[in-house]
């Protein structure tokens, strides 16, 4: 479990990180999204253990960062954002290593190793050279690194961006099931589709400062406002609009279809179907349209009003 | 999922300090730009010096100076076991900003390794094998001079060469920690190197020459010297090696812009007028230099001490102190001397105001310590001279109440202050971290340096320079009756 409050971090004359309060629940994976330099890598820097905040104060897995740097490093996993992997080593003599700096008994670290590399698909001889890794190779083994002593809490910085699609299936895969196994993980990304997909909360950071926070629907509906609607006729009609009345707030007109925004979609979404049917209009169909999240991410980080991100929505 | 916690326990922390330095030494018998010259300097190197040896036996041989031959053979052995060494050097600089450049030191951090561990593993790593090395090249020119020419060194000096090889590599790599904290590419420290390549070769260079005299007793004391120099390398190389200071520095470039307006901000305290500049500026600055003054005074009491030591040691003849004639119109004479006239005064200020201009120069090099030695001078001479007219019969306190304390009692503090100022300029290298950089610690103490010398120091020396010209030769006339 994370729990920080109020992180704070300063380089020069530049906060990195300001005032940055977050959750992250046992079991749950949180999204840590934002652009570049917004902050992302110093949070989990200061939640590693690794970076001490100039103000506030984190607890990580029950340990508190400031006072028990050494025992909260002993329980987290960290994938940086550049693997940094010794490419003078072997990849069994690599594993092997880490598995001693975390304490781990010498009989227990090929196994832990070999079921791992195996759980990532990554077929490779204990003898490997490092150098002669692919990048997404590289990336793979990076993360057997951060498993390898079982962390209760994983910070991962991009963990599938260098990966082909197979790969990063696999590794989504492998972080829903330690997600389901009690494990807390926090993913910064800019995989926006992989965070929706994985994540249970979201959180958009900018300028080192929290800017949104929750669940996709959560903040769909907080930044973007009530759910958009299509409805799409078999024919043109150039009473579609005058169906609709007042009953709802129309963002975009075609002659065979409307968009519009239901604040009660229960109620209104039937009168709409109703009046359409009751002056002959073939109606096709009337779906919700899921606005992306990348257009939550563009509100949040432009800081603009909805209506300049209409565009995004159609 | 949660594994069960590691024991930190001495055992625990011994063996992951293992495991690194066993990484970092099989990561550089991978790397054939160490093991090459290693091997040249173990299998070829010692030869080499035991084929020069033989030439030297011949050449001597023909003209019977055997004693050169005894100098130059210890001299050999130290150069056979000082160039492995010297490749301690570069291991450092690859292990620690090599980590760096590569990105691999962040994982290596954010694993449970403390910071003084991954220190400590990287230093013992990085000398560990330039000693074998060493050790292996020594052992090779020992044998070939045994077989040669029948020679092996008196076991004291072999102790003492084993000891400088030991103490030549600890105090490179520990001077290259210093420097690989201050850049993030292999390249930028490898051109920072030639300030411990440099200064290692001028040692070397008087190495050589106290071997050649056979003044081996001095080589302890070289070995002193280079011993402290280590200790206090490692201090800042401890300081800087923290975790947050190595992911903090990200910028490579020196940015004047930013050193001057910080040197600015720190020197004037942003004041408009020369009473505020007092209160925002000269007044932290004095008191961020205190508690360097009570370092200082002890330093200048030892100054004092050695005075009098001195005095006993090397007594001045007593036939040569004709205080009779100092008696004889005393006052006069300082007259001729410039007493008593604003040139004087002047030119006192102008040597006191360059005694210290020295000693900051000196201390700024030595992390304070040859500026403190410079403070120590005058004080140990008043020390001496007031000892030595002791011994003539003459009272040491009407000597210090006439012509030491009517000008002392604000020159001393204005010495103890200025010395204060340097000592602090030089040891906020070896201070605990509190967020700042090196470079802010340092510009910060070399503004309040130059706050405290313009704000304080320089206002009592000419208070203290009017009151000798002026002042001291009457309270002298008066106490001494002259």
């Amino acid at each position: 479990m994370i729990e920080a409050l109020g992180l704070t971090k300063r380089y020069e004359r530049v906060t990195a990180v300001d005032r940055l309060t977050l959750k992250v629940g046992q079991g749950e994976i949180l999204a840590l999204l934002g652009p570049n330099g917004a902050g992302k890598t110093t949070t989990t820097r200061m939640l590693a253990g690794i970076l001490r905040p100039d103000e506030g104060s984190a607890k990580v897995a029950g340990f508190d960062i400031l006072t028990q740097t050494e025992y909260v490093r002993s329980v987290v996993g960290v994938l940086t954002e550049q693997h940094g992997l010794y490419n003078r080593m072997r990849c069994g003599e690599y594993l092997d290593f880490y598995g001693a700096l975390y304490g781990i008994p010498a009989a227990e670290r090929k196994q832990r190793a070999d079921r791992l590399l195996r759980e990532l698909d990554l077929d490779v001889d204990s003898d490997a050279w490092l150098a002669e890794f692919s990048k997404g190779m590289r990336q793979r083994l990076a993360l057997v690194r951060a498993l390898l002593h079982s962390p209760s809490v994983l910070l991962l910085d991009e963990p599938t961006s260098a990966l082909d699609p197979e790969s990063a299936r696999t590794v989504r895969n492998m972080l829903r099931r330690l997600r389901d196994d009690g494990a807390t993980i926090l993913v910064c990304t800019h995989n926006l589709s992989e965070a929706e997909e994985l994540a249970n909360r979201i959180a958009i950071i900018r300028h080192g400062r929290l800017i949104a926070e929750g669940t996709a629907a959560e903040l769909r509906a907080r930044m973007l406002g009530p759910a958009v609607f299509e409805l799409k006729l078999a024919e043109a009609s150039d009473d579609l609009e005058g169906a609709m009345g007042k009953l709802v707030e129309v963002i975009d007109r075609r002659p065979d279809g409307i968009r519009f925004r239901a604040a009660d979609p229960r109620s209104a979404n039937p009168e709409i179907l109703r009046r359409a049917i009751r002056r002959g209009m073939k109606v096709v169909e009337l779906r919700e349209v899921t606005p992306s999240l990348e257009a939550i991410y563009l509100q949040a980080v432009a800081e603009e009003e909805p209506a300049a991100l209409e565009g995004a929505l159609r | 999922m949660n594994a069960a916690l590691p024991v930190f326990s001495f055992r625990f922390r011994l063996a992951r300090l293992g495991a690194l330095v066993r990484r970092e030494v099989r990561d550089q018998f991978r790397d054939w730009r160490v093991v090459l010259p290693l091997a040249i300097l173990i299998l070829f190197f010692p030869v080499l010096m035991n084929y020069a040896a033989r030439l030297v036996i011949n050449y001597v041989n023909q003209y019977g100076g055997n004693v050169i031959a005894q100098a130059i053979f210890p001299f050999l052995l130290m150069i056979v076991g000082f160039f492995p060494t010297s490749v301690s050097l570069v291991i450092a600089l690859e292990s620690f900003v090599g980590e760096k450049e590569r990105y691999s030191l962040e994982p290596l951090l954010a694993t449970p390794l403390t910071d003084t561990e991954l220190f400590l593993g990287k230093v013992l790593a990085s000398v560990l094998t330039p000693l074998c090395a060493a050790a292996l090249g020594i052992t090779a020119y020992l044998a070939g001079m045994y077989f040669l020419a029948g020679w092996f060194p008196p076991l004291a000096l072999l102790a003492e060469i084993l000891v400088l090889t030991v103490a030549h590599a600890a105090c490179m790599v520990s001077a290259a920690v210093v420097i690989s904290a201050q850049t993030n590419s292999v390249r930028a420290a490898n051109l920072l190197a030639s300030f411990v390549i440099v200064p290692a070769a001028l040692l070397m260079q008087g190495e050589s020459i106290v071997m050649f005299y056979r003044m081996y007793d001095a080589l302890w004391w070289i070995i002193a010297g280079v011993i402290i120099l280590t200790v206090i390398f490692l201090r800042i190389g401890l300081r800087q090696f923290r975790r947050e200071e190595l992911l903090s520095r990200e910028v490579e470039e020196i940015r004047f812009d930013r050193m001057g307006s910080f040197f600015w901000r720190s020197f004037t305290g942003g004041a408009r007028n020369p009473a505020e500049w007092y209160r925002r500026a000269v007044g932290p600055a004095l008191r961020r230099t205190l508690p360097a003054v009570p370092w200082t005074a002890v330093a200048l009491g030892f100054g004092a001490v050695v005075g009098l030591l001195l005095a006993d040691r090397f007594p001045f003849p007593t036939g040569l102190l004709q205080l009779r004639d100092y008696r004889q119109n005393f006052l006069d004479s300082l007259g001729t001397l410039g007493f008593f006239t604003p040139g004087g005064t002047l030119q006192i200020f102008y040597h006191n105001a360059q005694a210290i201009f020295l000693a900051s120069l000196l201390g700024g090099i030595s992390l304070g310590i040859m500026g403190l030695v410079i403070m120590m001078l005058p004080i140990g001479i008043i020390a001496y001279a007031t000892a030595i007219l002791a011994h003539s019969g003459f009272a040491p306190g009407l000597f210090l109440l006439g012509l030491v304390l009517p000008h002392g009692i604000v020159e001393i503090p204005a010495m103890v202050l200025a010395g204060a100022a340097i000592l602090r300029c030089g040891n906020c290298l070896l201070a605990k971290p509190d967020g700042r950089s090196l470079g802010q610690l340092w510009l910060q103490a070399i503004a309040d340096w130059i706050t405290v010398l313009l704000g304080v120091v320089v206002p009592m020396l000419l208070v203290s320079a009017v009151l000798e010209t002026w002042v001291t030769p009457l309270v002298a006339s008066w106490v001494m009756g002259w």
